[in-house]
């Protein structure tokens, strides 16, 4: 059996520990329990993943790599942001390594594909991806999500939009994949039930070599367009647009992942007075986070941003089902249970999952600054306990399609 | 209608930069033979070193020249030291320059890490053009001129020198070339030499415009792909217009018809392949 470097550092740190708390009458504990992580660190796609990986392992470091009195042993496997491989990662991971449990993946189209995997091995997952119906209509009782669904945060923006901002005639645009079109679809549907109206709508392919032609057919008598992009297509859009002096003819705002704080990082003035919404800004002034963000920017030179925080969170998730069972992580239904159960400060701020094991959790509107020379998401309104149905029944919720490019149908478009 | 005008300038503008991207890989494919693979990733790594150069406080056009000379460079070993190993066996060079196109990647990704790096458009060109009302990027104008350039420069070469005429010497029929006498593998050396520079030029011209990120190769891979069999193999010309007939049929296509943009880039490629293998302007059958 090959074992890698890490992997056995990490099992010989747990073994040292083991046998020193043994010592000290935690015998219970001589098992460590066992995470995967799931995650991208090739391709495109790795940004993201290696931020995941950054997140966790601080959280670790902090606590001397204990949960609830437990030696955690995470093992790390690459994805490389392919579907097949993140299905042959989660097997090796549940088979050969016999994790406990799993966090992460990154991108929706990996959480699909280990979908089926997940429930009949039932193991519990701690999901960073995005894809509504994993906790809507084809709900996976193995899964909680506490970052946010596709439209979760849209939702919000929407409303923002349309009450605060008073904006009338919005466009919006994203990758044209599942993602971007479920928030995409959320926000129009939130931004038109309170007066406003989608004009345009627009899905460039996720690998767009430019927006060019895009940027060129913008309605101009739009207030203001709405990015669902994802990545750096956020940045490389806002940019463009500059350049095509369309920055004086209307406002942007962004869904969550249009200019995260990784990105922020690489952008100028460009960037400044953008507003954006999220469950998570580096400048949250909460207990935990208050330590989380400088510590984090202290080891690695940067703020932390959507994937960061998300294994971070899931870390605080994860450490108070632990303790809930008392660090029992064998029996996976009691966990699982425990896992659903959670209600527990996190850097997000608050964190508890409805019946479908999603968040509901705050959501910020953000609007990008300067701060200590550099660009930051400042937090200006704060929407608190936001569920993924937003004020919506659940039941009357999901008896409408999955939100896509055509649902909700655009009425209002020129 | 300035949608018409402002799309038109697009689709030239996008013409210039494919142009940039596929000249290099025609060259290469016209008398080697072969799909080099590696041509996206050389491109990325041209945009990479371009960031690293500008880093270190050279401008852009210096930065360019830069990345171009040090992609040249990579591309000579990768003939000299792979192959050229593998010489007359084409389906082995095909499958080496995809290996070594992953090691690239993954190369990038280690030393300039995950992040989508920008490459600032130089100061004077930050402006956007303001022309009978219209209102363009100036620096997307900038390289359709460098592209023309280059373009002419690759002419001239390839018709007047004594070098381009054992390119094309080779293109047309390599035995033959070597029975008069011209020496095969220092032409294959130089040609690709020749053609990863011109993938480094492209990757940092067109820096401003895609940026360096991850993916960036194999985004261009096949864009160069499309234009270089439309447009027919081994031949210059065909490799320019069929840039801009790309550059057309993309801009529009994605304007009017957003929902099919990628059957619009691909269609003329299949079609072209169905009934004229040769390309708009080449000889040789894909």
């Amino acid at each position: 059996m090959a074992i890698d470097r890490r992997q056995f550092l990490q099992g010989a740190a747990a073994a040292g520990v083991g046998v020193a708390y043994s010592g000290l009458g935690f015998g219970q504990s001589a098992e460590p329990v066992r995470l995967g992580l799931l995650t991208v660190k090739t391709g495109p796609l790795a940004s993201g993943g290696i931020d995941m990986e950054r997140g966790l392992e601080l959280y670790l470091k902090e606590r001397g790599g204990m949960m609830a009195g437990r030696k955690i042993e995470v093992i790390v496997a690459d994805t490389g942001g392919s579907p097949a491989t993140a299905l042959t990662k989660t097997q090796e991971l549940v088979e050969r390594n016999k994790v406990h449990v799993l966090t992460g993946p990154l991108a929706a189209f990996e959480a699909l594909a280990i979908d089926d995997y997940v429930r009949t091995q039932k193991i519990p997952i701690l999901s960073v991806a995005a894809a509504e119906d994993m906790t809507q209509r084809k709900a996976n009782p193995w899964f909680v999500r506490a970052t946010s669904t596709s439209a979760q945060c849209a939702h919000v923006m929407g409303h923002y939009c349309a009450t605060v901002l008073k904006y009338k005639k919005m466009i919006v645009i994203a990758d044209d994949i599942a993602y971007g079109q479920e928030m995409n679809a959320g926000f129009q549907r939130v931004f038109e039930e309170n007066g406003g109206k989608v004009i345009q709508k627009l899905f460039p392919p996720l690998t767009a070599p430019d927006y060019g032609s895009f940027i060129a057919q913008l309605k101009t008598d739009a207030d203001a367009i709405f990015l669902g992009f994802a990545g750096s297509n956020g940045f490389r859009f806002v940019r463009q647009f500059n350049e095509y002096g369309m920055s004086g003819k209307m406002k942007i705002v962004g869904g969550m992942t249009a200019l995260d704080e990784s990105v922020l990082r690489n952008m100028g003035d460009e960037a400044l007075g953008l507003l954006t919404v999220c469950w998570y800004s580096a400048e949250l002034n909460n207990p935990i986070n208050v330590k989380f963000a400088p510590a984090f920017r202290k080891i690695y030179g940067y703020d932390p941003g959507f994937y960061a925080a998300a294994t971070y969170v899931n870390g605080d998730v994860l450490n108070a089902a632990l303790t809930a069972v008392g660090g029992n992580a064998g029996n996976k239904d009691a966990l699982m249970a425990a896992l659903k159960k959670t209600s527990v400060q996190t850097a997000r701020g608050p964190v508890k999952f409805d019946t479908y094991g999603n968040v509901v959790g705050n959501v910020y509107v953000r609007r990008v600054e300067r701060k200590d020379g550099r660009l930051v998401n400042a937090v200006v309104e704060t929407y608190p306990d936001v569920s993924q149905f937003w004020k919506y029944d659940a039941k009357q919720f999901l008896a409408n399609p999955v939100y896509s490019r055509d649902w909700p149908p655009a009425k209002n478009l020129q | 209608m300035q949608f018409w005008q402002i799309q038109t300038l697009n689709s030239f503008a996008l013409g210039g930069l494919l142009f940039l991207l596929s000249s290099g890989f025609a060259l290469i494919f016209g008398l080697m033979r072969i799909a080099n693979l590696t041509h996206g990733a050389l491109f990325m790594l041209g945009a990479y070193v371009a960031v690293s150069a500008m880093r270190a406080g050279f401008g852009l056009a210096l930065a360019a020249l830069i990345a171009a000379l040090a992609v040249a460079a990579v591309g000579g070993l990768i003939e000299r030291l792979v192959l050229r190993r593998l010489s007359g066996n084409a389906q082995g060079q095909v499958l080496a320059t995809l290996g070594l196109s992953f090691i690239a990647s993954d190369f990038c990704l280690i030393v300039w890490g995950g992040d989508t790096i920008p490459i600032q458009t130089p100061a004077m060109f930050q402006a956007p053009l303001r022309l009978f009302g219209l209102i363009f990027p100036t620096y997307r104008l900038v390289v359709v001129g460098i592209a023309i350039v280059v373009g002419v420069v690759l002419y001239l070469l390839m018709e007047r020198t004594r070098l381009g005429a054992m390119i094309r010497a080779g293109v047309d029929d390599m035995q033959m070339a070597r029975a008069v006498g011209i020496r095969a593998s220092a032409l294959f050396t130089i040609v690709f030499c020749l053609g990863a520079l011109l993938a480094g030029l492209g990757g940092a011209v067109g820096g401003p415009i895609f940026s360096a990120y991850p993916g960036l190769d194999s985004d261009m891979l096949s864009l160069a792909l499309i234009v270089v069999i439309l447009g027919g193999i081994g031949s210059l010309v065909g490799t320019f217009v069929a840039s801009f007939i790309i550059g057309f049929i993309y801009t529009f296509g994605t304007a009017l018809l957003p929902d099919l943009a990628y059957v619009i880039l691909f269609l003329p490629m299949v079609i072209v392949i169905a009934f004229r293998p040769t390309g708009l302007f080449g000889t040789i059958k894909t």
